[in-house]
């Protein structure tokens, strides 16, 4: 019994000695040994975002216009706060008094209504500047709760460009909901390829998790970084356009509103894209970006309105081209066709103006001297034609091959504000006449005038068809895009539905109209040792001064550039589209202007519509 | 009425640190549930709803005990066994891995450790076969079957490899020692992790002198200064024998295997010695000496070849051979940080924050004591340990009052289990014993582990109301 005991006694022993041993070490590690409280309090874990570098935007040739630079936001971990000398923080971040309780307010505001949390970072203070970042850095340890997040804004290379490039900013609610991705305060691409292709530019967020102490500093990563996810960068993009020809397209619209589209017919990819007036994307970048979009936004002359793809204008004669085409395809003439012409288009009480040439002509030079006659007695012909039973039907057939022109529908380019243009149906007029109606009524079409709307790239790609002699790709502005393909759609053929054969005349007229000697409305286009074909328009204006606008293609075999130009309030189309057209050309196809045009040159850009004198 | 019957007969103080136990242990779960930022009063979805289930399923089996008869217990100890070691076995094939160990069944929404059974099981048949009055220490046999019935769920756990609950089968040490095993089993196991523990930090050339050095001093005091000098001389004797062998071969000097040829010397010398003069602690002496150098090669092997380069460095960082606060030892590190923030009073309930978000892993199983040691600080730990030992004591308590043998024996089997996990688990909290993933009984969430304590616990209970007559 006495061995029992003793044995009994030593298991009670031994487990008695581990409860000692454990309350010795427990009173340790909470009672005697500081140094794990001030571990607790320092030990917390932050996640920090590790931004994506965004994909860099290069031009057809190589350059590169768009790049990044680093940028700073002051985070905030509400929880972490301490009382704080705010006199201090302050002066690091060189803001009053009053905006740091504003601050204060907006961020108890938010946590109040839950948009963000007291556990995570958040931001603070937006885009420090460079100055504000240093003052800050050396400062932070006195600041709980703060830290500086980097991340990255876009840097343009160029002044131009703007509205090809689109900006980014902050996403907005709808962006977060649309897409998890987002988080508050992150950014995303606003507009042009930024918005568009904003899926391969972002690239992919990391994440990182570390541990930090009381002051803010980082003691390294969390788990050896077994939870860290690395960035993936943005994939880069090679855009179709020749930054230089942009630049140079830009600084002739300079004072000037108005685009200019250029394409490259053979593949439908566009070379330029100028809305005027315009503005530098530099302005777009960061903190200062709100106060310039106000201030562009309420300019009367609405900088940031993409005229290429938003704006439509009635086309003008250029459309001469398209009809002349419609009317050889449904036989109702032949190159061969003249009508006469005497100071205009008369029936009964209705007469159509004309300018003075010779008559009657041909339909070469109908084209060469825009005789407003001959298409109306053309467009006549077409909806009054006897195999169609209705004026109705006529017209709807006109109208069919409008749309496979492109007309009256988007092209799809890559840019989703694109607009349709209008081009009206039978019902359109129906509703208006009352149902009678007949090709006279609107003969105004004829001549690109009446209710037709056109978009300066729709016009782009109707030269672009003029010169494929029936064909064209849809406007596109994505060249390459890193380890990826463009969209299908840019390599699909859009056919028009009229025979190669009926081109030759058109573009034959197209060519005299520039070089045809006396007569001929666009010898201002001539570029010496280019075989450029063009056709000149005024668009009415019932606002102010005409719009000179101007369609041209070179060479005339194996053309490279298609170019549509609108000037607004220019007047006639000679005027200003067709030799700005001419200088683009010229600049696309030489590289140079030739001397004998730099006073031409010299005109166009000291051109000044809006403030000075025409 | 049978409450009225059982009612006066079960310990009600063991029932009442239970209680305080299991209750204490779910506001615990529900704190490290609790998410501050989301603050819901009660969720449906998180352990702490659940955990209230599994009490209350809990609360059945506590009346099915009760209510079996406990003779029961003993008829039905081999078959318990035999289904419990069926379903070990049957885990290895048919369970589900989690945390690299297979050793769980899952029936839908259910989960089911078959290990739980295995102790309950294991410890009923342990005190079957030593109550029997014919058994003894002292018979081959008898031990052998011991040895056997304990190994078999041993190692169908360790192929689970779920060695943490294989190492509590080794607690049985305990009941084993208090039903007369030898001290020296006791003592040669606690030197066994002495010296494995030296064996990592120092050569193992040195810790075998060490070994021999104490050998000769327990020899100097067991025997007499003669043999003692004899012995050193022989062994000094080989080694040098060995040493000069190998130097005039020109073989690459090999100390290891110098002191093993002088060791078998020495041992050579002892046998004779011992068996002429008839020297009793010779044996034993032999038997620790040569065992310990084994152990010695045995981790070292173990640690080295066996262990992958994660595992040693879990060794190392508990042993405080490398500081890896982000690394191996971060586990640790972590639960020292919400352990030691607690202080004196703790942060409060609910207001713990380094056992939320993730910082510790497992917070609400095998790490439950962090929040414990967070949200109500010494006092709380203290309390905790304190009833651990208390209930531990009672147990020991309430055994040695048994009449009949088997009765005492599963009572000790039950403090012994206990112990090991409390022992193991908080150990593992405060940096003092290595990350095993055992349960802190009634405290870690879960109702495969909550079940098994409680049915351990409560057929204990059950036989102490009958403590007064022979059950067999």
């Amino acid at each position: 019994m006495e061995n029992i005991n003793r044995r009994t006694l030593v298991i009670g022993l031994i487990v008695l000695t581990i409860g000692i041993i454990f309350i010795i070490k427990l009173f340790i590690l909470q009672v005697y040994d500081p140094s794990y409280k001030f571990s607790a309090v320092s030990n917390t874990r932050r996640e920090i975002i590790s931004f994506p570098a965004r994909g860099l935007v290069y031009d057809r040739n190589g350059k590169l216009i768009v790049s990044n630079q680093a940028d700073y936001d002051l985070m905030v971990v509400p929880r972490e706060l301490k009382p704080m000398d705010s006199v201090t923080f302050c002066n690091s971040l060189e803001i009053s008094i009053e905006e740091l309780r504003n601050l204060f307010d907006d961020m108890n505001g938010r946590l109040h209504n839950k948009k963000i949390s007291r556990i995570k970072p958040s931001i603070f203070y937006k885009q420090l500047s460079v100055k504000q970042y240093g003052y800050l850095q050396e400062k932070l340890y006195k600041f709980d709760g703060f830290f500086v997040q980097r991340r990255t804004l876009r840097k343009y290379e160029y002044p131009y460009a703007a509205h090809i490039l689109g900006y980014i900013g902050e996403v907005g609610p709808q962006d977060i909901e649309r897409d998890d991705y987002y988080i508050r305060g992150d950014y995303n691409g606003i507009n042009g390829v930024e918005s568009t292709y904003e899926e391969f530019l972002r690239g992919e967020k990391g994440f990182k998790y570390v541990l930090v102490d009381v002051h803010g500093r980082q003691k390294g990563s969390f788990k050896d970084g077994e939870y860290d996810i690395p960035a993936v960068a943005g994939k880069d993009i090679k855009l179709t356009i020749d930054i230089e020809l942009q630049k140079y397209g830009e600084e002739l619209m300079q004072n000037k509103i108005g685009s200019i589209v250029a394409i490259d017919p053979q593949t439908g990819e566009i070379l330029t894209m100028i809305s005027s007036p315009t503005y530098d994307p530099s302005l777009m970048v960061g903190k200062k970006r709100a106060g310039n979009f106000s201030d562009l936004s309420t300019d009367s002359l609405k900088p940031l309105f993409n005229r290429p793809i938003m704006a439509w204008y009635p086309p003008g004669s250029t459309f001469k081209t398209i009809n002349a085409l419609i009317g050889l395809q449904e036989g109702v003439i032949t190159p061969d066709s003249r009508f006469e012409c005497h100071m205009g288009y008369s029936v009964g009480r209705f007469h159509l103006g004309c300018h003075n040439h010779p008559s009657p002509l041909d339909l070469r030079h109908s084209i060469s001297n825009s005789c407003n006659a001959y298409y109306c007695h053309v467009f006549r012909n077409i909806i009054d034609n006897k195999k169609y039973a209705s004026v109705q039907e006529g017209f709807d057939a006109w109208k069919g091959y409008l749309v496979k022109f492109g007309f009256g529908h988007r092209l799809g380019t890559d840019f989703s504000n694109e607009i349709r243009g209008f081009v009206p149906n039978s019902a359109t007029y129906d509703k208006i006449y009352n149902k009678s109606w007949s090709s006279l009524t609107v003969v105004s079409l004829a001549i690109g005038q009446g209710e037709l709307l056109t978009t300066p790239v729709q016009m782009a790609n109707m030269a672009a068809t003029l010169a494929n002699k029936g064909f064209f790709y849809t406007p596109h502005i994505i060249k390459e895009i890193e380890n990826d393909t463009i969209p299908s759609r840019f390599k699909e053929i859009h056919q028009t539905g009229i025979d190669t054969a009926h081109y030759r005349p058109v573009r034959d007229g197209m060519e005299m109209a520039i070089w045809g000697g006396p007569g001929s409305t666009a010898g201002a286009a001539r570029v010496p040792g280019i075989t450029i074909c063009g056709k000149t328009g005024t668009a009415q204006n019932p606002h102010g001064e005409d719009h000179s606008v101007f369609i041209a293609f070179a060479p005339k075999d194996n053309p490279k550039i298609a170019i549509a130009v609108y000037v607004e309030n220019g007047g006639f189309g000679a005027r200003w589209a067709a030799p700005i057209s001419s200088l683009m050309v010229e600049k696309y196809l030489k590289g140079e202007i030739d001397p004998s045009r730099s006073w031409l040159e010299t005109r166009m850009m000291e051109g000044d519509l809006i403030y000075g004198t025409k | 009425m049978v409450q009225n019957k059982y009612s006066k007969k079960v310990d009600w103080l063991t029932v009442s640190i239970y209680l305080i136990m299991v209750i204490f242990g779910w506001f615990n779960i529900y704190a490290a549930n609790y998410d501050p930022e989301n603050p819901i009063f009660f969720d449906p979805g998180k352990e702490y709803a659940k955990q209230l289930i599994w009490i209350g399923l809990s609360v059945i089996i506590i009346w099915v005990l009760i209510m079996t008869d406990s003779k029961f217990y003993v008829a039905f100890s081999y078959f318990l066994y035999g289904l419990s070691v069926f379903l070990l076995f049957s885990v290895i094939f048919f369970g589900k891995e989690i945390n690299g160990a297979k050793s769980w069944f899952e029936l839908g929404p259910l989960r089911f450790q078959p290990v739980e059974l295995g102790k309950i099981a294991t410890a009923l048949v342990m005190s079957r076969i030593m109550s029997r009055h014919d058994f003894s220490f002292n018979k081959p046999a008898k031990v052998a079957k011991i040895i056997g019935l304990w190994a078999l769920p041993v190692m169908c756990i360790f192929l689970q490899n779920d060695t943490g609950s294989a190492l509590v089968f080794f607690v049985f040490i305990l009941p084993f020692y208090r039903e007369g095993l030898t001290g020296n089993i006791l003592i040669f196991g606690i030197l066994t992790a002495v010296v494995a523990i030296l064996t990592l930090v120092y050569p193992n050339t040195l810790i075998i002198w060490l070994i021999l050095v104490a050998t000769l001093l327990f020899l100097l005091i067991k025997i007499d200064k003669k043999v003692t000098g004899i012995g050193a001389a022989v062994l000094l004797g080989g080694f040098t024998l060995a040493l000069t062998i190998y130097s005039i071969l020109g073989q690459a000097l090999r100390w290891e295997i110098f002191t093993v040829i002088g060791m078998a010397g020495l041992s050579i010398y002892l046998l004779i010695k011992g068996f002429v003069k008839n020297l009793k602690p010779v044996i034993p002496a032999l038997i620790f000496m040569w065992s310990l150098v084994a152990v010695t090669f045995t981790v070292d092997y173990f640690v080295d070849d066996v262990l992958s380069e994660y595992q040693r460095n879990r060794v190392y960082v508990l042993l405080g051979f490398k500081d890896d606060p982000l690394g191996a030892g971060y586990n640790v590190n972590q639960s020292k940080i919400a352990i030691g923030s607690g202080g004196l009073t703790g942060k409060g309930y609910l207001e713990g924050t380094q056992t939320k978000f993730d910082f510790v892993p497992e917070q609400s199983t095998d790490f439950i004591f962090c929040t414990v040691g967070e949200e109500w600080g010494y006092l709380g730990t203290f309390a905790v340990v304190f009833l651990y030992v208390f209930l531990i004591f009672r147990l020991i308590y309430l055994a040695e009052k048994q009449h009949s043998p088997f009765s005492r024996i599963y009572g000790y089997c039950v403090a012994s289990i206990f112990f090991y996990h409390m022992a193991i688990n908080i150990g593992m909290t405060i940096g003092l014993a290595p990350v095993i993933g055992i349960p802190l009984p009634f405290f870690s969430y879960g109702g495969s582990s909550l079940w098994g304590f409680t049915t351990l616990l409560f057929i204990f209970l059950k036989l102490d109301t009958d403590r007064n007559e022979l059950i067999r």
